[in-house]
């Protein structure tokens, strides 16, 4: 068994902490997992990607076609690493833009989010408006939670809802557990598969 | 305790670590004494961990001023008998070189290990020089680790190495090694009690020609029996079999090497050196001898490559040797499994089979790093911005340094025409002081300032040099995720500590024009940055606030959130926020009704308030989040 994933994003998204936790899971579940993130300069606004495998494999990276998963924090940022994904692969969308500050000073063009969608043909396309569930659940920075509870539901992802559950807890500050234990539940319901 | 699982006496145990946090365990397990270093990406989360867990682990710790001071601490360490390990960046060896070189002649007593963390396709560095060279320059041995647990392991066997030989080892990462994270089994803590003692010997410790004539023989001489070693040791290994294709590869490619070939079941022996300096010229030679193929995988510079050809060039064997020197693998940035994959291709004639997704090409916006939302640095490069509009200055040279603010080279701040490394903002503006007419103003951070930016300041100074030299004092080393340094009441251990007051130390040097500002009151840093421009000679500006992201930290984990918003019955949509202070939280849409409105996205606002003290109609507003 081997299952790719890539998970993209804006910084200040929370994507390094939801990939660790799938990491934490992982191991949790007795899977071997190996993932590469890339640290340092600014640490909010800019784009970051992080590569997980889970299952037996020792490269750190996912090579072009090899993501099963793409987990997109924010569309623009899904669409740029579809190259890693293969023809039915699953990839969850975050609905809601984060419009980059080269919009407004250099005149670039964020399209929309529908056409960015339709674009993704013959890929199992999961779109939930994540940030407006974890609004819902309290605060947006929830964001990141409810991408995993809807990455639980994707049918070659090998780990269990109750092993997610339990990483979350075992990372997430316990003030705001019942927050991010919302925001789980409401990105878990919002996958119709 | 954060990290408290990392010093667990628990063999067996599983973790999912970082490959640094990976380094701090295997040094733990060796019973490392003493460790030192300057932040720098990507070694630095190996610090983050040690200021956590070095006190609960019995040993010392310190975030010295530079590379070269860390390098120093460390050495003198070893040779008072403790096992001491200092890392940094592979920039980090540049400006610890002088000493690094030294003490390959000097050798140690207790082990000690030099971690440099290398940057292939420079993810955040200025260049992605190959540190491997260093070791053939020194005379080091060296180790590259391939992975989480080899971080672990080989470093203490790296510590073995360097008593065995009396000399430092130095251990060859990459961000690819240090920031993957794997499932890494632990070992058994060896704490052996050791107290420092230094022996006093002046011939084998004071670096004088008389003694490095002999240093030097006696340094080629150990690492002769250190290829004895190398041909031989459990850290280099041959994997597969086969006689037709041979593979040589060490650090991280040896993992796409080794998933390419298992994905392809291609039939090759693959030789994964760890342990490649001195060079294993026996094995190597034993290994092509056996193969009609030998294909090369490394990043970066053609070390192994090199060392292989002068191998069978030396040895008259007439094998095929495919590597980057004829074309088959390129020389710069990371390798890939599809790197990997591709020279297989051009090497074997063999087609790959590849599923890669093909998007639909949409015009996708750039999204560059920019300066976190609330970051003081913005705040202080918007008053600049507007001291030099408002003075009419168009042509400031703006000398910058390494650190987060160098992002301020990014519309519509432009501050940034140029920079070589850390602490290049000083020496640098005096030279374009002294050869144009232009006014220059020079960049620089806290931490920046500290480590290579005092001797330039003094030059600046003596030399009269007319200039605006700004530090950007953010009480941390934020770029590098928040460690301490000198300026800050706390060290290493995370104990109080002393620290150096900037203002008093520049005026110490004998520069009157000395002012701190808070860049948050906006108005009186343009104010003081207009009357700094226009000063004669010597003018400093310490603009002082914490990083956002420390302050967002400390409020939100007391459960105190807020953030800003627009008020759209105020908003005249002017643009001063969104165009001219620019936070990355702040961003313009096109609305239902076809106009353009300008919004603060809440997941990214950190509530800094800026941008509603700059707005001229009072239409941005707090809102308390629970």
């Amino acid at each position: 068994m081997k299952v790719g994933i890539v998970y993209a994003g804006v910084g200040g998204q929370g994507v390094l902490t939801a990939s660790s936790i799938v990491g934490k899971a992982a191991l949790l579940s007795g899977m071997n997992v190996v993932m590469s993130e890339v640290h340092g300069m600014a640490q909010r606004g800019g784009i970051v990607v992080t590569e997980m495998k889970i299952g037996e494999a020792k490269s750190p990276l996912v090579g072009n076609g090899e993501g099963d998963i793409i987990v997109g924090f924010e569309p623009v940022e899904a669409y740029r690493v579809l190259h890693k994904a293969h023809r039915g692969s699953y990839v969850i969308v975050n609905t809601e833009p984060i419009i980059p500050t080269t919009v407004s000073l250099e005149g670039e063009n964020y399209p929309k989010v529908e056409e960015l969608l339709k674009s993704m043909k013959e890929l199992n396309v999961i779109a939930i408006p994540a940030t407006e569930l974890a609004r819902k659940a309290g605060n947006a920075i929830a964001t990141n939670i409810v991408m995993l509870g809807a990455l639980s539901r994707v049918p070659v992802f090998p780990i269990s809802k109750d092993k997610l559950v339990e990483a979350i807890k075992a990372t997430i500050n316990p003030r705001y557990h019942e927050m991010n234990l919302r925001a789980f539940e409401l990105g878990y319901e919002a996958v119709n598969l | 305790m954060r990290y408290e699982n990392i010093i667990l006496d628990e063999p067996g145990r599983k973790e999912f670590l970082l490959g640094n946090e990976a380094i701090v365990r295997g040094a733990i397990e060796a019973g490392v004494d003493f460790a030192s270093t300057y932040p720098g990406t990507p070694s630095s989360e190996i610090g983050n961990v040690l200021f956590y867990v070095a006190k609960k682990a019995g040993m010392y710790f310190e975030f010295s001023t530079n590379e070269k001071v860390a390098l120093e601490v460390s050495a003198a360490a070893a040779a008072s008998g403790l096992r001491s390990m200092v890392f940094f960046k592979h920039v980090g060896l540049n400006v610890a070189a002088d000493a690094f070189m030294s003490t390959a002649y000097v050798g140690t007593n207790g082990g000690m290990v030099i971690i440099s963390a290398d940057d292939p396709s420079m993810h955040s560095s200025q260049n992605e020089q190959d540190n491997r060279y260093y070791a053939l320059i020194s005379g080091m041995p060296m180790i590259e680790p391939s992975n989480a647990q080899e971080m672990k392991d080989f470093i203490k066997e790296a510590f073995e190495i360097s008593e065995r030989y009396k000399l430092p080892v130095l251990f060859r990462t990459t961000t690819r090694v240090n920031h993957v994270r794997g499932i890494v089994e632990y070992g058994e803590i060896k704490r052996e009690k050791r107290e420092g003692y230094f022996h006093k010997n002046p011939a084998k410790y004071v670096i004088l020609p008389s003694a490095a004539r002999r240093m030097h023989l006696e340094l080629l001489e150990k690492l002769k029996r250190v290829e004895e070693e190398t041909n031989t040791t459990w850290l280099n290994r041959i994997e597969g079999s086969g006689n037709e294709i041979g593979i040589i590869t060490s650090g991280v490619a040896y993992n796409y090497v080794h998933d390419v070939v298992k994905e392809l079941n291609l039939n090759a022996k693959i030789l994964k050196l760890a342990f490649t300096h001195p060079f294993p010229r026996k094995l190597v030679k034993e290994f092509i001898g056996n193969v009609k193929k030998v294909i090369i995988v490394e990043e970066l510079e053609p070390y192994l490559e090199k060392e292989t050809r002068l191998v069978a060039q030396m040895n008259n064997m007439q094998v095929e040797i495919y590597g980057k020197l004829n074309g088959y693998f390129p020389r710069a940035y990371e390798y890939n499994p599809d790197v990997v994959k591709d020279a297989l291709e051009k090497i074997l004639g063999i087609k790959i089979e590849r599923n890669s997704y093909n998007p639909t090409d949409i015009s996708l916006p750039s999204r560059p790093p920019v300066l976190c939302p609330g970051c003081p640095h913005r705040a202080t490069y918007y008053a600049a911005m507007m001291a030099l509009k408002q003075l009419k200055i168009k042509d400031a040279i703006i000398t910058t340094d390494i650190g987060c603010y160098t992002l301020g080279i990014q519309k519509p701040y432009e501050m940034a025409d140029y920079l070589l490394c850390m602490g290049s903002s000083i020496g640098t503006a005096v030279g374009f002081s002294k050869s144009t007419k232009q006014k220059v103003i020079g960049f620089v951070g806290d931490s920046t300032f500290f480590h290579a930016s005092i001797p330039g300041l003094i030059d600046a100074y003596h030399n009269k040099a007319n200039l605006v030299y700004v530090i950007l004092d953010n009480r941390t080393t934020a770029m590098t995720g928040h460690q301490p340094h000198p300026g800050l009441p706390m060290n290493g251990m995370g104990e109080p500590a002393p620290y150096v007051d900037i203002e008093k130390l520049v005026r110490g040097i004998g520069i009157d024009f000395v002012k701190t500002v808070d860049p948050y009151d906006v108005k009186e840093t343009i104010r003081v940055f207009k009357e700094a421009i226009q000063h004669e000679g010597i003018s400093v500006i310490i603009s002082k606030r914490e990083c956002a992201l420390l302050w967002d930290a400390r409020r939100r984990k007391q459960g105190e959130w807020w953030i800003y918003q627009i008020n759209q019955d105020k908003c005249t949509q002017c643009g001063l926020c969104s165009d001219w202070l620019a936070c990355a939280a702040i961003f313009k849409r096109k609305d239902e009704d076809g106009k353009v409105r300008i919004y603060i996205n809440d997941a990214l606002c950190d509530g800094c308030g800026v941008c509603a003290t700059i707005c001229p109609f009072d239409a941005i507003e707090k809102k308390v989040i629970k």
